[in-house]
């Protein structure tokens, strides 16, 4: 009989949270289908989640437009295509730029928050008293979170893209001068239905992503007030990483189309 | 003077409850009653397996075998609706009070009135709300948030909640732990006032011995899983039995 070393630890603490991980999303699906639907709480949700994250997401998104432009015109300047710049960061901004970075910051918004919240209604016992009280917690805690994160992140991406593309404009006329108009007329005349439409849709599994692995960081923290802090943390991480993958096999999805 | 119980009437079962988390055997084949009116305390020392008792009278934790039967019906055999009907019926002060942070005092004592589906206008919710608030005396705390209150004022608040649907039973979890001394004597009087006034049976898990003296109907004395001991405080208090003895020194 053939005798395999046992796995490392950290392996099986890994393919553990996996496990956990995959049955968490599917009790997910299962409840989030299921009525009775929490659609108070959603609705209350979506305005924490998403409009109180916009005035970070927008400020960032309009910094980075601006920085984008003024870092790219000398070269541009040098190649002598500085007409180009509108094009170039639109479509970087739309296709890649916006999503990724309105989602990093929102797992570092979000994903934190919704960890930390959740780790301490577990330790303080608050879970179980909505248990007691009537309430199916994970319904009323992580689908309608993580269907809100899901759901407003797309929409936050959207703003964030036209914030960001009005920092470019700005960005633009600090060296030349080119009307509103002008400007968006050059995006438009390089951007494509399908630079626009695979760019939308995987932000929707961003938002399911920073949701879903915020309520499960929070909702099996354990360990006091340390824990709480360790699920925000991790949720943050665990999210961000999630993304960045998810970015790469959208890439791969939509070099296929 | 301990107050007359209905001996003929269990409102709480408890056959055979088994229940271990990996290698560790909390409940050890425990039987324990709860008889209608009275007061029970559970005595044991931390770690010994109290709150993971109660937690399996209310259904939040599933027992391993045996039986739990709460006014007449098995946990076990209970749906997701049976449940949250036996639940209006049992209230449940937990240790750490449990209130939701993000709701003021008036939300919090809301939230099991409105999820229970009980269908109550908004006037008398508000009513129920006052009138919970008036028996731990904290009517003026009604918009206040958790954080704003005292370690006491919360343990009110909490009792506040789980006397709003007018529970016929009231399962406390270490209700003195962590508040100091007079603010203890509080909250037993204000459990034992609660217990006069609505009638109810309770069970009262702590290790803390003032809570027992003044609180208990009756003691069982929870060690190795097991109901090793029952009693009342004055009989328990004069055992010469070793592993009793220590906990009333």
């Amino acid at each position: 009989m053939l005798h395999l070393p046992p796995l490392p630890e950290s392996t099986r603490l890994f393919l553990r949270d996996t496990g956990e991980m995959s049955r968490f999303i599917g009790r997910f699906f299962v409840e989030g289908l299921r009525p009775r639907y929490e659609v108070a709480e959603f609705i209350h949700q979506c305005f924490v989640i998403g409009y109180k994250s916009l005035p970070l997401i927008a400020l960032t998104a309009f910094i980075i437009g601006l920085v984008l432009t003024m870092q790219l015109h000398p070269t541009m300047v040098f190649y002598g295509i500085e007409a180009q710049i509108p094009a170039m960061v639109g479509i970087a901004i739309i296709r890649e730029i916006g999503p990724i970075l309105t989602a990093l910051i929102f797992a570092g918004k979000i994903g934190s928050s919704i960890g930390a919240e959740l780790g301490s209604m577990k330790v303080t016992e608050q879970i179980d008293a909505m248990e007691v009280s009537g309430t199916n917690p994970f319904k009323y805690l992580v689908v309608t979170r993580t269907f809100a994160a899901m759901l407003t992140l797309p929409f936050l991406v959207i703003i964030a893209d036209a914030i960001s593309l009005y920092g470019s404009y700005l960005g633009v006329n600090i060296y030349e001068n080119l009307s509103f108009h002008l400007f968006y007329e050059k995006i438009l005349d390089y951007l494509f239905f399908m630079d626009i439409l695979p760019a939308f849709i995987k932000t929707f599994f961003f938002g399911f992503a920073v949701g879903i692995i915020g309520c499960f960081k929070g909702y099996y923290s354990n360990k006091g007030t340390e824990g709480v802090g360790r699920s925000a943390n991790s949720a943050v991480v665990v999210s961000s990483v999630a993304i960045f993958i998810l970015d790469l096999i959208a890439v791969q999805v939509t070099d296929l189309l | 003077m301990k107050k007359q119980t209905d001996s003929a009437v269990a409102v709480i079962q408890i056959h055979d409850l088994c229940k271990s988390f990996g290698t560790n055997q909390v409940l050890d084949h425990f039987n324990l009653e709860l008889h209608q009116g009275e007061s029970l305390v559970v005595l044991g020392r931390s770690g010994s397996g109290k709150s993971v008792l109660i937690k399996c009278i209310i259904g939040l934790i599933e027992p391993d075998r045996g039986s739990v039967e709460v006014l007449g019906q098995n946990v076990k055999d209970l749906d997701h609706v049976g449940l949250d009907k036996m639940r209006t019926q049992v209230g449940f002060l937990f240790q750490s009070n449990a209130l939701y942070d993000s709701m003021t005092v008036r939300e919090n004592l809301e939230f099991p009135l409105r999820r229970h589906s009980i269908n109550l206008s908004q006037e008398e919710v508000n009513k129920l709300v006052m009138e919970a608030l008036e028996s731990v005396g904290l009517e003026h705390t009604v918009d206040l948030m958790p954080a704003e209150l005292s370690g006491g004022m919360r343990k009110r608040i909490a009792l506040a909640r789980t006397l709003i649907l007018k529970p016929a039973i009231i399962l406390y979890d270490e209700p003195t732990t962590g508040l100091d001394a007079i603010t203890s004597l509080e909250i037993i009087a204000l459990m034992k006032s609660i217990n006069e006034r609505y009638q109810t049976s309770s069970i009262i898990i702590t290790h803390d011995m003032k809570c027992v003296q003044l609180a208990a109907d009756r003691v069982a004395i929870l060690i190795d899983g097991k109901c090793y001991a029952e009693g009342t405080y004055d009989t328990l208090r004069q055992s010469t039995d070793e592993k009793i003895h220590p906990f009333f020194q």
